[in-house]
């Protein structure tokens, strides 16, 4: 099989409908030329490098199909960018609860992303604790398989039992088994308000104990990080709380009662608060190009742990999710330390190379090896829904 | 008689009864199996109980060992296993066949972790639902999906049926809050998917288990979220005077931001029977009921409960009853409690699990009547109405001849209905054998399909709960 190395512009195919996508990966079976999948190739730079003929994009499939503030739904083309669905939202204040995160920063690209590829990729940001992630709020999908077959899973619905459930499958499937037409997902209202907690000078294991107890107290913590000194001023541990006006003001001083010992935190209302998530959302604090960059995922109490061995590799980092979400800069020379972190997690989380130079994702694993079994069950799942490998091969693994 | 087909079972499996059970005996001992035909009869049916089949034997497994060792033999043996939880399915997920052996989790019901500071805790699947709860209390944790059946059920059975509840409108269903499994494949290997920390790294083949209605393998530990418990919560009664002033009210609240933790609605009939039973002072003289739950302070309650209130009069609730206190709370969740139990007094009834899109309830509702009535049968309504999935009870007599078809048939054009506006055929019972004729309602043969290649990479030879979930006919062999 001959497969050209360099994409050029004469080679990206835009359906404009669901019948497109399907000639389009027929016709990759039949040549035996296999396709990048895109949205807006905002994130095209995570993954394993890949040699394909051409890229599939999603771009042309646009449009809100269904939006019913009343039952808590949208519905849209996989194409449509995230900003046109946010802006619909707006107008109903409401918003997609898992706050995706924006990845252009940390990777220096262009673009609109999709809400195809929020969905692929299971975005979310620091309110996952709270409201799970896309993979929690995704309540339909419309895909076209590796197999040239249009198929849907789940609905417009917020409970639907039936059937497997393909629609956690398709959800950070990176475009690996099938392409995304079409997505349909849960919204929430966006709450009054916002506060902020801010706690200065924590070590990372006093810093993990605070957001920990916060986030085991009734108050309904949404957003639980620590950034640790050196990534934006001094030391600062963030408890955040969403609600109405009054709420806000009854829960910040509970909390600040039930964390005393950990100090007189600062408050952080409204649009500060709010400004300030963003950028632990998106790990701007490492947007600077020059190191890899490390999304990993543990159980909170542990994290300080599995941060000391990014630390002890020259890494810098900072914590999300009351512990559990480390996002670590590296070196990026040697394998970024992927032997290093990956035998520290000992397959109890994951750590997933969101950012390196294509050589070091070549030959260090982008996604968290699996043991053997579980392994093969998921070779076996790529194999059924792409046997020829046609979309996105070896972006997630090498050899499928 | 009814009209859900069974496969013939394999008659030269049964008639190796004997050996089989000695193979089990020899894994699990004595204590692990059941073969007296008076207690197989146990196990005949599950809370379907117009379906029932007394099964090849019982294994009752204590250790994941065990059920390794169980199911690798079963493999090579070529028979066909349903895993058990607690029976509690109302679709018929657990009714065995004849040439099957039932796989119950019971012996496997320990707390094996509780881990307060990272909110998770790692039990064995035979453990009911309550208990998880009740066991992490202490610490005013608890696991938030409550199905109806929570006494008895089990976490095993709530994974394989991605089971919900009533307050899942604010902390979601069994998928959004587990984090991690083991579990034995049908050739016996033993698989970690998940564990105590937050999404997969690769395929979420988490997500993709829970739900599976135990065809992939079976589970024997789980790792679920917990979470602290609010400070407090308490129901608001509303009455109205119509089922579009009740849906109405439902959508504006929610448009409103304001998220309860729970929404139940009630029709006519169904209070009346509630009231008759539970005596929980529910208004007799109006078409619907809600009951919506807010948690939080007390000074939080009041101030959710007046913008619910103000909304609620703004579509022409007539009737209203604030929770002030415990007590006054229990009263009001009395009735809607014990409501399945009420009806069951009066007639037999089978509970559909519909889903609809919200702002079709009063069309849905008065087309379930027209069924219903066409069928000559009863009708009763008690649902979440906060996310549409409709719970309506078809009355009927199991004693009159013809009755109970009657029921199923009015039962399948009401869940075609439930398709057809958009919604789908269950919120959270699962397909089991009740809706498995009717997938094609739902799906394309190409959907299907699908679905069953994935059956055929955990279990290529279809021995886990076969005769479930799709259409005997049309089905892919590996």
């Amino acid at each position: 099989m001959s497969v050209a190395k360099v994409q050029k512009t004469a080679d990206l195919i835009a359906p404009r409908d669901e019948a497109g996508v399907i000639a389009a990966v027929n016709e990759a079976r039949s040549s035996g030329a296999p396709l990048e999948i895109a949205g807006s190739s905002t994130k095209r730079a995570i993954g394993r490098p890949m040699q394909t003929a051409a890229t599939l994009t999603t771009a042309k499939l646009t449009g809100v199909t269904l939006y019913e503030p009343s039952e808590l739904v949208i519905g849209a083309k996989a194409g449509t960018p995230l900003k046109a669905i946010e802006k619909e939202l707006e107008k109903n204040r409401q918003r997609l609860p898992f706050e995706p995160v924006d990845y252009r920063k940390v990777l220096a690209s262009e673009g609109e992303p999709t809400i195809g590829a929020v969905a692929a990729a299971n975005l979310s940001g620091p309110r996952r604790i709270y409201a799970g992630a896309a993979r929690d709020c995704l309540i339909g999908v419309r895909m076209v398989t590796g197999r040239g077959e249009a198929i849907k899973s789940g609905g417009r619905v917020m409970k639907n039992v039936t059937g497997y459930d393909l629609v956690k499958l398709s959800a950070g499937s990176w475009g690996t088994l099938g392409v995304l037409t079409e997505v349909t997902l849960k919204v929430l209202p966006v709450p009054e308000t916002e506060t902020t907690l801010v706690y200065e000078g924590l070590g990372d294991k006093q810093a993990i104990a605070c957001l920990s107890e916060g986030l085991g107290s009734p108050f309904e913590v949404t957003g639980a990080a620590h950034l640790p000194a050196g990534i934006d001023g001094a030391a600062k541990t963030l408890l955040r709380i969403e609600g109405f006006g009054e709420q806000m003001t009854y829960r910040s001083g509970e909390l600040k009662t039930l964390l005393r010992r950990h100090g007189v935190p600062a408050l952080l209302q409204g649009d500060a608060s709010q400004a300030l998530w963003v950028k632990v959302r998106d790990a701007e604090f490492f947007a600077a190009q020059d190191r890899a960059l490390w999304r990993i995922s543990v159980m909170p109490s542990r994290g300080p742990e599995v941060a000391a061995v990014a630390t002890g590799a020259g890494g810098r980092v900072f914590y999300d999710w009351g512990g559990g979400l480390i996002w670590a800069a590296i070196p990026a020379e040697g394998d970024v330390g992927a032997g290093a972190l990956r035998s520290a997690i000992a397959g109890k989380g994951h750590a997933t190379l969101i950012r390196a130079p294509e050589a070091i994702r070549a030959s260090v694993d982008v996604f968290q090896p699996e043991a053997r079994p579980v392994a093969a069950l998921t070779r076996a799942v790529k194999d059924i829904f792409d046997p020829d490998h046609v979309l996105n091969p070896g972006r997630m693994y090498a050899g499928s | 008689m009814s009209f859900i087909a069974m496969p013939k079972p394999d008659a030269a499996i049964i008639a190796r009864r004997a050996e089989i059970a000695e193979g089990l005996r020899a894994i699990v001992g004595d204590q692990g199996l059941i073969v007296s035909e008076d207690e197989r009869r146990a196990y005949e049916t599950d809370a379907l109980t117009a379906y029932s089949a007394i099964p090849l034997a019982v294994v009752l497994p204590a250790t994941t060992e065990e059920v390794c060792a169980v199911l690798k033999y079963l493999n090579e043996e070529r028979v066909p296993v349903i895993a058990r939880g607690a029976g509690t399915s109302l679709a018929g997920g657990a009714l065995p066949s004849e040439d099957a052996v039932v796989l119950g989790v019971s012996r496997m019901s320990a707390v094996l972790d509780m881990n307060f500071a990272d909110r998770v805790a790692t039990v064995q699947a035979g453990i009911t639902n309550i208990a998880i709860s009740q066991a992490v209390a202490h610490e005013r944790f608890f696991y938030a999906p409550d199905p109806s059946s929570q006494l008895a059920c089990t976490i095993g059975g709530n994974i394989a049926m991605n089971s919900g509840g009533a307050h899942c409108l604010k902390y979601g269903v069994t998928t959004n809050n587990l984090l991690g499994v083991k579990m034995v494949l049908m050739d016996g290997t033993i698989v970690d998917i998940g564990g105590e920390h937050l999404d997969a790294g690769s395929y979420d083949l988490l997500g993709l288990i829970c739900g599976s209605e135990g065809q992939f393998g079976v589970v024997t530990e789980a790792t679920v979220r917990i979470l602290r418990q609010a400070e407090g919560a308490r129901p608001v009664l509303f009455g109205f005077d119509s089922a579009e002033d009740a849906g109405a009210c439902v959508a504006d609240i929610l448009a409103q931001g304001i998220i309860p933790v729970a929404i139940e609605y009630m029709d006519k009939p169904a209070i009346k029977v509630c009231e008759a039973f539970a005596h929980a002072g529910y208004p007799l003289d109006v078409e619907a009921l809600l009951i919506v739950e807010v948690e939080g302070s007390d000074d939080e309650i009041d101030a959710m409960i007046a913008r619910i209130v103000e909304v609620a009069e703004k579509h022409g609730s007539r009737y209203q009853r604030v929770a002030r206190t415990e007590a006054e709370s229990l009263a009001i969740w009395k009735g809607r409690k014990q409501a399945f139990g009420a009806m069951g007094r009066i007639a037999d009834y089978m509970c559909m699990d519909g889903t609809i899109p919200t702002s079709r309830l009063p069309e849905v509702l008065t087309k379930i009547t027209e069924i219903c009535t066409r069928h000559g049968l009863g009708i009763a309504n008690i649902f979440h109405a906060g996310d549409g999935n409709l719970h309506p009870l078809i009355l009927y007599d199991i004693n009159k001849p013809g009755e109970l078809e009657k029921a199923e048939q009015a039962g399948a054009e009401v869940l075609k209905l439930c398709v057809e506006v958009g919604g789908c055929l269950t919120g959270e019972h699962g397909v089991g054998v009740e809706k498995r004729d009717l997938m094609l309602d739902q799906f394309n043969e190409t959907d299907l399909h699908q679905q069953q290649r994935l059956k055929l990479v955990f279990d290529p030879n279809w021995l886990l709960n076969p005769a479930k979930v799709f259409p005997l006919e049309g089905r892919l062999a590996s």
